[in-house]
C-alpha cells in the first residue's frame, strides 16, 4: 500500500486509540496499584480487547500472560492469590463464566481465594461474533456460586469505582463488563458499594431495575415517560450479589399502583430477573414483575447496537416494553 | 533422564544415609496402615491409589519439602498440590503426625462434620496447600504460587505438584504445562504417579498418555524417571532437583509406580482403585505391608 492509512483505519492493537472506553479496567488496577495494593493481572490473550495492555505497559512484571488457556488462568490465579497477592484475570465473558465455571467454582469461590474475574464483552456485545461470544447465561450461573460476588457495572466510572472499592473486599469478585462502547451514565465519579443499589429516580407507578448497559437506556426511557406524566423511577443495580434486597422491597412498597421491571442484557431466567423475581416472592409482595431481557433464546447475528434495537435493549425498545407493561 | 542434568546434579551427594532410608521406609508403612485404618472408618475408601504413592508422599514431607512441624501456614515453606486428590487418606496422616492439626480428627474421617473427606479441602484442613478433587486442575494452582512467588520476591520455596497418569487426559494440564514453561517456572517440580490405572482400567488402554516422557520434553520440561518405590532413589533425585538452582525450565518426575503397592492382590486387580477391605482381609493387608521392604 502507498501512503498513510485513512484515520479511519485501525487495526487490533491500536483498540484503545479507537475506544478510550477500555482504558477503564487498567485504570482502575493501576489506581489500586498505586494506593499500594499487590495486585497482579493476566488475560488469556485478549489485553487489546480488555484494554490491560495498558496495565501491561505499565507494570510489566505485573502482568502474566496465559495463552489461550481459559481454565488454566482461572486456577493459576487462585495458587497466586493463596500468596497474598489479589490477581484480576479477563477474558470474554462466554469463556471465563461457561468454559472456566468449574474451576471458578472449586479453585476460586469454594477455596476462598479473592481472585477478581472479569468478564467482558457480555451478553450480546460481540454481536455478529455470534453465540460463542455471547454471555446471556453469566449471571444466573455466577450468581449461584456461593460466596462469589457479581457485579454488573453501567459504564467505566462505574467499573472503575468498583475496582477501587474492591480493595476491601476479601471475597471473590465476577466482574461483569461490556465492551466498553457502553454509553456514560456516571459523568461525575460513581461511588460504588457492594450490596448497595443506587437509585437514580423515584417512581410511584414503575420501577425498573437495571444492570450494565442497560442502565442508561433504562433512565432515558424512564425520563421520556416522566415527561408526558408518568412516574417511573430507576435503581441501577450494580451489585447483583450481595443483592440490596431492602432497595428491591422498598421500591415495591412505594405505592399500591407500582410494577417493577428489570432490565438486562441476559437471559430473562435467572439473571438480575430472577434474582428480584426471588425476593419479591420470598417477601410476598404481590407485585407485577415483568423481566425484560433476551427471552430464553439465542440471539441473532447483527451489530450490536442493531441487536440492542431488536431486542428492544436500547432506550426506545425499553420503553416501548414498559408502556405496554403499565398499559 | 534428564537431557540437561549438570555435572553437580549427577553427583550423589543428595543420596540419603541408610538411616535416612530407614526411617523414610517406615513412614511410607505408616502412611499405607493409616491408610487402612482410615478407609475402615469410612467404609470405602482409595487405598491403592495412596499406596503407589506412599514412598513419594514420605520422602516430600519427611525429608525434601521445606516445613516446620505445627506451622501449616509458614509462609516460606515449601508447597505440595495434588490432583489425585482421592489419595488425601494418605496424606492427612502425615500431617497430623508434622502437627498441622490434632490427631484425633483422624479418628472421625469422613464422619458427619469432619474437616477430612475424601479430597483434601483447604479451607477446612491445615496443611492443605489447595484443594483438589477436581482432576486437572493442580498444576496450574501450583504454577500460581510460582508465579505469586516470582512477583513478591519474599520467600524462597519449591512448588511440588503431584498428578496421577489419568489425570494426563486432561487438557488443562498441558495448559499449564506450556505455561510453566513459556514463565520458566523453575520452581515448579511436577511429580507423575505412573502406576498404569485408572477407574475403568489400563491408562494406556483407555486413552494412551504415551511416550510421557517426550511429552512433556517437547513441552519444555526438564525429564526425570524413577522407580517410585525406591524410597531411596525417589529421596535422592527430589533433593537432586530441589536444590538444582541452574536449572532454567519446570522440572517434572515420572514416578514408575504400582497401583496397590504392598497389597499382592491390590497390585494385580485394577477394581481396586475404588473398595473397602473387611477387617478380616484388612488384617492380612496389614500383615503384608508389615512385611514389606519398600
Amino acid at each position: 500500500m502507498n501512503g498513510p492509512l485513512s484515520p479511519n483505519s485501525w487495526q487490533y492493537r491500536g483498540l484503545n486509540a479507537v475506544n478510550p472506553g477500555l482504558d477503564h479496567l487498567s485504570n482502575g488496577l493501576i489506581d489500586l496499584v498505586k494506593a499500594g495494593h499487590n495486585v497482579m493481572a493476566g488475560s488469556a490473550d485478549l489485553q487489546y480487547s480488555n484494554g490491560l495492555n495498558r496495565f501491561a505497559a505499565a507494570y510489566p512484571d505485573r502482568y502474566i500472560s496465559f495463552g489461550i488457556s481459559e481454565q488454566n488462568m482461572v486456577s493459576t490465579a487462585a495458587g497466586i492469590a493463596t500468596c497474598g497477592v489479589v490477581p484480576f484475570v479477563a477474558t470474554f465473558a462466554s469463556f471465563l463464566a461457561l468454559l472456566a465455571c468449574e474451576q471458578i467454582r472449586m479453585d476460586i469461590a469454594y477455596s476462598a481465594q479473592p481472585v477478581r474475574l472479569v468478564g467482558h464483552h457480555t451478553g450480546i456485545s460481540l454481536g455478529f461474533y455470534g453465540t460463542s461470544h455471547h454471555a446471556t447465561e453469566d449471571i444466573a450461573i455466577m450468581r449461584s456460586i456461593a460466596d462469589l460476588a457479581v457485579v454488573s457495572p453501567a459504564d467505566g466510572p462505574q467499573l472503575e469505582a468498583a475496582i477501587r472499592a474492591s480493595a476491601d473486599y476479601d471475597k471473590p469478585i465476577y466482574f461483569r463488563i461490556g465492551r466498553g462502547r457502553d454509553p456514560v451514565v456516571y459523568k461525575e465519579t460513581p461511588t460504588f458499594k457492594f450490596g448497595k443499589a443506587h437509585e437514580h429516580l423515584k417512581g410511584d407507578e414503575l420501577t425498573i431495575i437495571a444492570c450494565g448497559m442497560a442502565v442508561h437506556g433504562a433512565l432515558e426511557a424512564a425520563s421520556a415517560m416522566n415527561a408526558e406524566g408518568h412516574s417511573v423511577g430507576v435503581i441501577d443495580m450494580a451489585c447483583i450479589k450481595p443483592l440490596d434486597r431492602d432497595a428491591i422491597l422498598e421500591a415495591a412498597s412505594r405505592s399500591k399502583k407500582m410494577k417493577i421491571m428489570t432490565v438486562e442484557e441476559h437471559n430473562v431466567l435467572g439473571g438480575l430477573g430472577g434474582a428480584v423475581a426471588e425476593v419479591l416472592a420470598d417477601e410476598g409482595i404481590g407485585v407485577k414483575l415483568k423481566r425484560h431481557g433476551i427471552y430464553d433464546e439465542y440471539s441473532l447475528i447483527a451489530p450490536p447496537t442493531h441487536l440492542y434495537a431488536h431486542y428492544k435493549l436500547d432506550a426506545a425498545g425499553i420503553r416501548s416494553v414498559a408502556e405496554a407493561f403499565i398499559a | 533422564m534428564s537431557g540437561s542434568s549438570t555435572d553437580k546434579a549427577r553427583s550423589n551427594s543428595f543420596e540419603p544415609t541408610p538411616d535416612v532410608v530407614a526411617i523414610l521406609k517406615e513412614r511410607a508403612r505408616f502412611v499405607r496402615l493409616e491408610t487402612i485404618r482410615l478407609i475402615e472408618i469410612a467404609k470405602t475408601g482409595h487405598y491403592t491409589s495412596v499406596f503407589s504413592a506412599a514412598e513419594i508422599f514420605a520422602a516430600l514431607y519427611y525429608d525434601v519439602m521445606q516445613l516446620r512441624r505445627g506451622e501449616p501456614k509458614w509462609a516460606g515453606r515449601d508447597r505440595f498440590t495434588i490432583g489425585k486428590g482421592h489419595a488425601a487418606v494418605g496424606l492427612f496422616p502425615i500431617y497430623a503426625d508434622l502437627g498441622f492439626f490434632p490427631k484425633e480428627w483422624l479418628d472421625r474421617y469422613t464422619r458427619l462434620g469432619s474437616p477430612l473427606g475424601d479430597h483434601p479441602d483447604m479451607r477446612k484442613v491445615p496443611g492443605v496447600d489447595f484443594s483438589s478433587g477436581s482432576i486437572g486442575h493442580a498444576l496450574s494452582n501450583a504454577l500460581g504460587m510460582v508465579l505469586a512467588q516470582r512477583w513478591t520476591g519474599e520467600e524462597d520455596y519449591r512448588v511440588f505438584c503431584m498428578m496421577g497418569d489419568g489425570e494426563m487426559q486432561e487438557g488443562q494440564v498441558w495448559e499449564a504445562a506450556i505455561n510453566a514453561a513459556q514463565h520458566r517456572a523453575r520452581n515448579l517440580i511436577a511429580i507423575i504417579d505412573r502406576n498404569g490405572y485408572q477407574l475403568d482400567g489400563r491408562v494406556d488402554d483407555l486413552m494412551n498418555i504415551e511416550p510421557l516422557d517426550e511429552k512433556w520434553r517437547a513441552f519444555g520440561w526438564e525429564v526425570h524417571t524413577v522407580d517410585g518405590h525406591d524410597v531411596a532413589k525417589v529421596t535422592e533425585l527430589l533433593r537432586r532437583v530441589r536444590a538444582d538452582d541452574e536449572r532454567d525450565k519446570p522440572c517434572v518426575i515420572i514416578a514408575k509406580t504400582s497401583k496397590g503397592r504392598g497389597v499382592s492382590y491390590m497390585e494385580t486387580e485394577p477394581g481396586w482403585h475404588l473398595g473397602y477391605l473387611d477387617p478380616s482381609d484388612a488384617e492380612k493387608a496389614v500383615a503384608e505391608i508389615n512385611a514389606l521392604d519398600a
